[in-house]
């Protein structure tokens, strides 16, 4: 059992993303935030094996949530995927230099998606 | 339409009404100065519409929002100067993306070509402003480094300005730093603008979060100290330019240091009864804009008065939430009235009691606060009375003779929880369930819990103590208590253990009950049903409605609704059947129809209780008050369903 944490402020978005991972078939269990305050607070309760976050969020935004994780220790070894869209490349380049994994942009196709995860979680 | 389009058009839907609003607010606040909050905010539907269209396979609303986008991100970041000019030209892509979700919804195809040409060339004539002030040198690169390109840019923005830089460093509890946080943020956005919040692990401890806060500021540090409660550090931002800018220090005035006004409560209670009014007023103009729709179409007047009702109902709300904010008063000052109260009780009964108070400063309405001193009071007394043991039957089991109460107030979600704790016998469930047998409400052979024995308390006329003491039993019991808490909207709870202590929790509401109500008219009278309960509303159709065996049912769509006419109910006289309307009411699974005269309209009503001279009248569930000292009944619809169900019982299978 490995948990995801989908971190999207588009709830539709956010249930088609965790629809998408469950139909990968393995025994992923998805955790959904809001908002990176949600992901800050699901953070220490729930052992994370991947955290895909958007940019755009209201409290918190994605480049400072991944700040968050990738200088805390006990989170740091976690991948990061950035869900980015187009014209917000510069974003992207900012999380990935903060130490995030992968990016995917929005919008994708499901496989495209679902490839990434499959990478990201088996190096 | 499969499930997933329809979340996307509804979350769509949303996005758009959202941006709508951000635009009128822009619109509204253009003179006094555009808060880049609200741009962000608007920029931030656009965006995630653009995401989500895209996802879904709506090619025109992911291009065209994706033209508004790059037009809304410029002036996000300062690039571009608001005008009229240009909210005008957003209003008319929005009522444009409206259009394609609507065709996207209906399958219709839809051209965007000549809409995004159109976007093309309004983007020609938008100048952008030159220059960018360099920032690296002048912000420390391991800050610059976490901050997304907006808020680099606003950023840049601010130096531009010549604004102080400041960050200030604060330590949450992980349980309620959203809260904190955005307390504190608040805070700041009135003394400048926030560019960054960023979460740090750093030298936290553990169960604990950190947060860098980046904010600009023309106010110095001491004074930002003072108005935020946390001292920021200056990292950018020359002193002497800002200390000639800081204009709001205060001037030496002889007028009065004291801001506060003393005000009735039922001033207060009026204005928010006028706001209820209102919403009825909004009600109209929302039916009025509809009927103007249909009759001339989308044009521009019905868009303008649809902004203009828009922007009316967010200022109600607004109003309310501000209106309730001013009721609010800190528990203590009923925590003072009852401490009075144990030091008078203990010297007239001889128990010593020290009373030991937390949480004073505990905020709740005002009208919430008055009707929990009763009960308040009598929990006190009763716990005096019947808890705490005098002090040589302490002494004799190893308890200090003072006896101790703890009163106890704190906020959990949207209530109060006020507990109140002796540290007395404890209340003996023994002979709790001796006592019900004796009354004859259980037998030998019913199995009951503690917690359920306890509930025993709170039944009319149950009492364990044979002697009905001068201050607790004052013909008011514990049944009363309960009865008025949940008056409120609140419950009361009881832990207790042998010998050790009773804790009675009551858990209050912190504002008003303000609930949506139906207004409807029987014969002269008015009456209020509660929104929830209602399913929807039919105009009496007469070939629908029947009489079977002298019960009157209605043939709803194939189905037969029990029905009454209210009338009936209440006896106020004759009713009309054929211009009458139903309203379909009920709760879970049960449904009925009630027969009212007339549909005046929906509003915002503030429920009381009925007080104690009417307690036991059946059928009502509180009464709310309407313009100047006009009350009106608000219908208790389950008692009434599960009355009308049981009239018509037998005849239909319900």
């Amino acid at each position: 059992m490995k948990n995801i944490l989908v971190v999207e402020d588009s709830e539709s978005t956010r249930s088609m993303m965790k629809t998408i991972i469950e139909d990968l078939g393995e025994d992923y269990h998805v955790f959904e935030a809001g908002t990176g305050f949600e992901a800050l607070k699901l953070l220490p309760a729930e052992g994370f094996s991947l955290i895909i976050t958007d940019i755009n969020m209201p409290d918190i935004n994605g480049i400072e949530l991944i700040n968050f994780v990738k200088s805390t220790p006990q989170y740091k070894d976690i991948p990061v995927i950035i869900v980015s869209t187009e014209g917000s490349e510069e974003d992207k380049d900012r999380g990935l230099a903060l130490g995030a994994e992968a990016y995917i942009t929005k919008p994708f196709k499901p496989e495209e998606f679902q490839e990434k995860i499959r990478v990201v979680l088996n190096p | 339409m499969s499930s997933s389009k329809k979340e996307f058009v509804s979350e769509a839907e949303e996005l758009l009404e959202e941006a709508e609003e951000h635009l009128i607010e822009l619109q509204e606040s253009s003179e006094t100065g555009v808060d880049p909050d609200t741009v962000n905010a608007l920029f931030r539907s656009i965006h995630t519409l653009k995401g989500i269209s895209g996802l879904f396979g709506q090619e025109g609303l992911k291009d065209l929002s994706h033209a508004l986008e790059e037009i809304l991100d410029g002036l996000r970041r300062g690039d571009i100067e608001l005008t009229d000019e240009i909210i005008a030209f957003l209003f008319k892509n929005i009522d444009i993306l409206k259009g394609l979700l609507k065709d996207a919804d209906e399958g219709r195809p839809s051209d965007t070509v000549r809409y995004l040409e159109d976007i093309k060339e309004f983007r020609k004539g938008i100048t952008n402003r030159a220059g960018k002030e360099p920032l690296r040198g002048v912000i420390d690169e391991a800050i610059l480094n976490v901050l997304s390109s907006y808020e680099e840019q606003r950023l840049r923005a601010c130096i531009g300005q010549n604004r102080g830089i400041f960050i200030a460093s604060v330590v949450f509890s992980l349980e309620d730093f959203d809260k904190r946080l955005s307390e504190l943020t608040d805070k700041i956005k009135k003394e400048g603008e926030l560019i960054s919040t960023l979460p740090t692990s750093e030298d936290i401890p553990q169960d604990s979060i950190g947060f860098k806060i980046l904010f600009a500021s023309d106010r110095n540090s001491d004074s930002l100290k003072t108005a935020l409660g946390v001292e920021p550090v200056r990292i950018a931002g020359k002193k002497t330019a800002e200390e000639k800018r800081d204009t709001r220090a205060p001037a030496p005035s002889l007028r009065s240091i004291s801001t506060t006004v003393r005000v009735d409560i039922e001033k207060l209670d009026r204005i928010l009864n006028t706001i209820g009014e209102l919403s009825l007023t909004r009600g109209a103009l929302k039916r009025i804009e509809q009927e103007l729709a249909e009759t001339y179409g989308h044009s521009e007047l019905v868009f303008d008065i649809h902004r203009a009702t828009q922007s009316l109902e967010r200022r109600l709300h607004e109003l309310q939430q501000q209106v309730l904010e001013v009721r609010m008063v800190p528990i203590g000052q009923i925590f003072s009235r009852l401490a009075q109260i144990v030091r008078r009780y203990s010297r007239e009964i001889g128990k010593p009691v020290d009373l030991e108070v937390f949480g004073e400063e505990t905020e709740l309405d005002k009208f919430i606060a008055e009707e929990i001193v009763d009960p308040l009071m009598h929990i006190v007394r009763n716990a005096m009375d019947h808890g705490i043991e005098g002090p040589e039957e302490r002494k004799a089991k190893g308890k200090p003779e003072k006896g101790t109460m703890i009163v106890r107030a704190f906020q959990r979600g949207n209530s109060v929880i006020v507990e109140i704790e002796d540290d007395g016998r404890g209340i003996d469930t023994k002979e709790i369930r001796r006592k019900a047998l004796e009354k004859g409400i259980i037998t030998e052979e019913t199995d009951l819990d503690d917690t359920e024995l306890i509930g025993f308390i709170f039944r009319a006329g149950f009492s364990t103590k044979e002697t009905v003491t001068e201050v607790s039993g004052r013909g008011v019991g514990m049944d009363v208590v309960k009865e008025r808490i949940s008056s409120i909207g609140g419950f009361v709870d009881v832990k207790t253990e042998k010998d050790t202590y009773t804790r009675f929790s009551l858990t209050i509401p912190i504002t008003l009950a303000i609930i949506k109500s139906l207004m409807v008219k029987v014969g002269t009278y008015t009456f209020a049903l509660p929104l929830s309960s209602i399913v929807e509303t039919l105009t009496v159709n007469g070939d629908a409605l029947q009489m079977i065996e002298g019960k009157m049912v209605y043939n709803l769509r194939g189905e037969l609704l029990p029905v009454m006419p209210v009338a009936d109910l209440f006896g106020t006289g004759p009713y009309r059947v054929e211009d009458g309307y139903i309203v379909v009411s009920g709760y879970g699974e049960r449904r009925v129809g009630l027969l009212v005269d007339e549909l005046i309209g929906g509003q915002e009503i503030v429920i009381k209780s009925l007080g104690a001279y009417f307690e036991g009248l059946k059928g009502f569930a509180g009464v709310t008050e309407v313009g100047r000292h006009n009350a009106i009944l608000v219908l208790d619809v389950e008692t009434l369903t599960e009355e009308i169900l049981l009239r018509h019982k037998g005849l239909i299978h319900v």
